[in-house]
């Protein structure tokens, strides 16, 4: 029984695998699995309420291109050496390949929440409203209180983040899988429906558009029921990307506007730190949930990750299921045929002949004489230009996949740079380009340690960073230089 | 002002860079991935010379003018040398990251030449370069106001456009002309490049007399450009072959199946 291909794990284990699949004893046989190796995070679902789980599990195989009718084993030892070679100049070709897939839609993200910020006032004004889970303010007489403030706001937060983490992995653990759909079905209908109208009310608002409530609604619904289809069911690759986008810059937004500025910040950092512990560590919560949907062979919550392929369901022809009654059987089928060549016609115990009649076969054997298949007739014919267009090179399809939750902080990160920063578009720019080197070195280190990493610490670090030191360092440095139109 | 100054000064200022970058480099992950970590080396360079700056001027008498002017010329210059060694330290990366995957890949050839990884990485510097220098001057355009209304120059944004082109392509050049002259172990080119990055900041002082600083900017932005040609292979018969579309070697490249 041969389990559903595709997972995608990161592209360089594939190689091995492979490897493996091309040196292994059997085609038929499943390789080994490979260790989940996936920058992941946790996904975010609805108003305060994130942590899905973001990892993805490693389990099924990535089986290596078409094994029928070649020799199970016999490759000479060089020629996996000419193949390791390749592989690694390969690897690194679609390692930045893959790099590029997840840069384009963080960045289309950060695009998508910066230009929203620029424009429409509304997420950036302060309506005196805040989130149940910050319930401090931060409008305070001296900075010591709002310092305090923000720490415990941002105390609040992260211990809601950890029970639901906590509450989230206990469920996948005793298999309430129901209760989890339900659960992330409930935040992206909240998001889908909910934030989008604000967010298409607030635009109409800037631009001062006159809408109607019919036209609006009609829009809203489909807007809605179409990203549910596309999240939770089957949908086009591009438009499921793109509703993920979505909902990971309204996320986003939604956190610019209601998380007050030191908390934010404190918020980033705090999580960050949060994230690298709950992966690495070996009780941390993500660590287990990666384990065990590995252990279980199964992927995880495909609602709350963006994977640059679809996952593919392919059934492989294989030679050790045999098929009955045709002339070119397989191996197990060959003692059979020899002796069908004596008798007219083979008898089979199955009744599904494929259309072979018993009749047709003595026909054909009478014509053609006895036809004895053997491996080396079939692999000849096999490799013989077929009219089926060749299976696609594995590697492409392979693609890498990052929990949503990354999108929103980096979102978040940028947005708040951008919305509250004296700076103005030099902070935003930095900060951009901060954390696309963040995600740049945390796939280097995937493609050196291949296995489950955060993809939060890093990006956030260095976005943290360039914030604060752009803001308050370069800022004055680049205003005189404009003043006096100096160039650097 | 307003939109159409907008769009003509963005055009101005990042018109070849962004083709050159549609043209040459999208196409390339891997290009890519090195134009944007170029762009952060300057980002530090930046940062690093900014940290100084701030800190001379903490320390300093905040009401004289002349000092801050003079703290501030400083600082340009220390941000020029700055910029220069991030470059060769960049050059150095990219020389150790190729040697390693060379070792694991036992390949003769390597995915991306270092003249590539020269251009890459000296339009990753423009970049970064050229949009600190103007696009809040663009974000300013797009408003309403007048230029100049106190007595100040009226072509104050399509100055810093015109300028800012230079300087993106000057340093798409210097790249070139910088990993090259290292490779070969010439220092002197290497220091021509840091003098004249020199000359053309020192240039700018001269604003808002325009002229003085544009022209001569202008000039050492063509010989550069010529320099980075013959340094990057190019010749005449090679500018020849391909303007009039003969260049075997480049057709034959276009028509191959990706």
């Amino acid at each position: 029984m041969h389990y559903p291909l595709k997972i995608t794990t990161f592209l360089l284990l594939c190689q091995k695998e492979q490897q493996q699949a091309n040196t292994g004893p059997e085609p038929g046989q499943q390789p080994q699995e490979p260790p989940a190796t996936r920058a992941r995070s946790r996904g975010g679902s609805g108003a305060g309420a994130p942590d899905g789980g973001g990892g993805d599990g490693g389990g099924g195989n990535g089986t290596g291109p078409e094994q029928n009718g070649q020799p199970p084993t016999a490759r000479p030892a060089r020629v996996v050496d000419a193949e390791e070679e390749e592989d690694e100049e390969m690897t690194l070709k679609y390692g930045a390949k893959h790099v590029i897939m997840l840069f384009v839609p963080v960045t289309l993200c950060m695009v998508v929440v910066v230009a929203t910020i620029k424009s429409v006032s509304f997420y950036t004004r302060n309506d005196g409203q805040r989130l149940i889970y910050t319930p401090f303010p931060e409008e305070t007489d001296t900075v010591a209180q709002r310092a305090v403030n923000s720490i415990l706001n941002a105390t609040i937060m992260i211990t809601v983040i950890i029970v639901m983490t906590l509450v989230l992995v206990l469920l996948y653990k005793y298999r309430c899988y129901k209760v989890i759909q339900g659960w992330l079905f409930l935040s992206s209908l909240l998001l889908l429906f909910f934030f989008s109208f604000i967010y298409l009310k607030e635009v109409f608002k800037t631009y001062n558009v006159a809408m109607d409530c019919i036209t609006l609604a009609i829009v809203v619904w489909n807007f809605g029921v179409v990203g549910m289809i596309c999240i939770h069911w089957k949908g086009p690759l591009r438009l499921q990307q793109a509703y993920l986008i979505m909902i990971s810059a309204l996320m986003a937004l939604v956190f610019i506007k209601y998380l007050p500025e030191w908390t934010a910040w404190l918020i980033l950092a705090v999580i960050s730190v949060y994230d690298l512990l709950a992966v690495l560590c070996p009780k941390g919560p993500l660590r287990i949930l990666v384990e065990t949907a590995q252990e279980r062979n199964e992927p995880i919550f495909p609602a709350l990750i963006y994977s640059s392929t679809m996952v593919w369901l392919v059934n492989m022809a294989d030679t050790d299921r045999p098929k009955r009654n045709s002339a070119e059987a397989g191996s197990v089928q060959q003692p059979t045929q020899e002796s069908a060549v004596e008798s007219p016609a083979p008898s089979s115990p199955s009744q599904d002949d494929g259309g072979f009649t018993s009749s047709w076969v003595s026909q054909q054997q009478h014509r053609l004489g006895p036809l004895q298949s053997t491996e080396e007739t079939r692999r000849e014919i096999q490799q013989m230009p077929s009219a089926r267009p060749p299976v696609e090179d594995d590697d492409e399809e392979r693609g890498v996949k990052l929990g949503l939750g990354d999108f929103i902080f980096y979102s978040m990160l940028v947005g708040k740079a951008s919305a509250t920063a004296s700076g103005d578009w030099n902070t935003t720019l930095a900060c951009f380009v901060a954390i696309l080197i963040g995600l740049c070195l945390t796939l280097l280190l995937l493609a050196i340690f291949r296995k489950a990493l955060p993809a939060l610490p890093i990006s956030i670090f260095f976005g943290l960073v360039f914030y604060f030191a752009t803001d308050n360092l370069v800022r004055p440095f680049m205003d005189q230089l404009a003043l006096h139109q100096f160039y650097i | 002002m307003t939109a159409a100054v907008f769009f003509g000064c963005t055009f101005i200022a990042f018109g070849p860079a962004i083709s050159l970058f549609l043209f040459t480099i999208a196409r390339e992950p891997l290009r890519v991935i090195f134009l944007i970590a170029g762009a952060f080396f300057w980002l530090v360079s930046l940062l690093l010379a900014s940290l100084v700056w701030f800190i001379s001027v903490q320390i300093s008498n905040k009401e004289s003018t002349s000092q801050q002017k003079g703290l501030l010329i400083f600082g340009v210059v220390l941000s020029v040398l700055l910029q220069e060694t991030f470059r060769f330290a960049y050059y150095k990366l990219l020389k150790k990251a190729n040697e390693g995957l060379l070792a694991l890949s036992q390949e003769e050839t390597m995915p991306i030449s270092i003249q590539q990884l020269a251009y890459v990485s000296g339009l990753g510097f423009g970049f970064m370069s050229g949009a600190f220098s103007v696009v809040n001057i663009l974000a300013d355009s797009v408003g309403p106001g007048t230029v100049g209304i106190h007595g100040d120059s009226q072509h104050y944004f399509l100055s810093s456009a015109f300028m800012t082109m230079a300087i993106i392509l000057l340093h798409m050049f210097w790249g070139v002309i910088f990993f090259d002259g290292c490779e070969k172990q010439r220092w002197f080119v290497v220091a021509a490049v840091v003098v004249s990055h020199l000359v053309v900041s020192c240039l700018t002082f001269q604003n808002p007399q325009y002229v003085s600083s544009l022209v001569p900017t202008y000039i050492i932005m063509l010989s550069m450009g010529i320099w980075a040609f013959y340094t990057a292979g190019g010749s005449l018969r090679n500018l020849k072959l391909c303007l009039t579309c003969k260049d075997k070697d480049f057709l034959l490249a276009n028509h191959r199946p990706r």
